[in-house]
């Protein structure tokens, strides 16, 4: 399963959220497909895409935030998880993206690659709804799923360590940042 | 305990004066009573960290969001969110109201404090961070307010040191 395949399948869904991604691979991938304003790029600080996620769940409840994390950066902030399952916003998804490899700084493998379980540290934690996946259908599904429960859910997504040839993209770091504060307020104003 | 009750009501109040609404936290000993006070306050949003660095993203979260936030930790928590310091408050403007408390500094009596409070100061100047203190319960309200407007206007963290003075009787 292809990462870009799993993004472009959910693409149409993730008009009317927020959306958050990790740094690399999954930045670009997800801008290659077509930027929004609603899509925050967090190019650095790895772990914190999740905390970020969290903190927009908890402030606009009324709002559906989707988190695009990865193995690498979640075993950075595996902390996130007992955080997140604390307060278990019922507007958040959490997706990590697992290819087992810190492809974006050169693909060496995580712990993932070697036994470690994020669906099972995820359910650990007290993430109230966890599930991996293979297929980009049950990813489809688990999404549009997790968009339309109500509960806090991670979806572990089985993915290939491949991605695109570079991740600069034309979208300035702060340009973004500025764009998507500037929606979020847009939104209150309707 | 000696952690002041009062000094901490000084803040807290100073804190919910300035609309912040959303709060996080890592416990530690001089943060026990502005804890306790955002627990018990239905206005605000307390969010409960495992390491002080998730607060960096659940403050940019805030911002996003609109809401105004503010982080309690010790400064020893402040060194373990370096990075999301540098790699996203700084990287990407992101206005930060961080109280921290200031362990390690004179009169402190654990020895295991002595070295954070060592390099607190320095690695504030080094990264560029604007700090000043809370060390007297009269200028509090002001400087925390003062901080918050510097913190938004300049798109950037601000730090506020608590101080043994303000926060320890005995």
């Amino acid at each position: 399963m292809l990462r870009l395949d799993c993004l472009q399948a959910v693409y149409s869904e993730l008009e009317n959220c927020l959306v958050v991604t990790i740094m690399g691979a999954t930045a670009a991938e997800l801008h290659s497909l077509g930027h929004r304003p609603n899509f925050f790029y967090l190019q650095h600080a790895m772990g914190l895409a999740s905390s970020t996620g969290l903190g927009l769940a908890l402030c606009l409840p009324d709002r559906e935030i989707v988190v695009f994390d990865g193995d690498g950066s979640l075993l950075m902030n595996l902390g996130c998880l007992s955080t997140m399952a604390r307060y278990r916003p019922r507007n958040l998804v959490h997706v990590v993206f697992d290819n087992e490899s810190l492809l974006s700084v050169g693909g060496f493998p995580t712990a993932t690659s070697t036994g470690t379980d994020l669906e099972g540290i995820a359910r650990a934690a007290g993430i109230p709804r966890v599930l991996t996946v293979r297929t980009v259908e049950d990813f489809r599904t688990s999404v549009k799923d997790a968009l339309e429960g109500a509960q806090l859910t991670t979806v572990v997504a089985k993915v290939e360590a491949t991605g695109p040839a570079g991740y600069v993209t034309d979208l300035a770091l702060v340009e973004n940042r500025f764009q998507f504060r500037r929606y979020i307020q847009s939104l209150k104003r309707q | 305990m000696p952690v002041s009750l009062a000094s901490s009501k000084v803040i807290f109040d100073a804190l919910k004066g300035c609309d912040v609404r959303l709060l996080s936290a890592l416990p530690e000993t001089w943060l026990v009573h502005l804890i306790r006070m955002a627990d018990d306050d239905p206005e605000l949003i307390l969010v409960r960290l495992a390491k002080e660095e998730e607060g960096i993203g659940i403050s940019a979260g805030a911002h996003f969001a609109g809401i105004k936030s503010a982080m309690l930790m010790q400064n020893h928590g402040f060194l373990a969110s370096i990075n999301g310091i540098v790699s996203f408050a700084h990287l990407y403007k992101i206005p930060l109201l961080m109280l921290i408390s200031y362990r390690g500094s004179f009169g402190e009596r654990d020895p295991w404090q002595t070295q954070g409070g060592n390099v607190t100061e320095a690695l504030l100047h080094a990264m560029g961070i604007p700090y000043s203190f809370l060390d007297d319960t009269e200028t509090v309200e002001k400087r925390i307010r003062q901080a918050q407007t510097l913190a938004e206007s300049s798109l950037q963290p601000v730090a506020l040191l608590l101080t043994r003075d303000l926060m320890w009787e005995e």
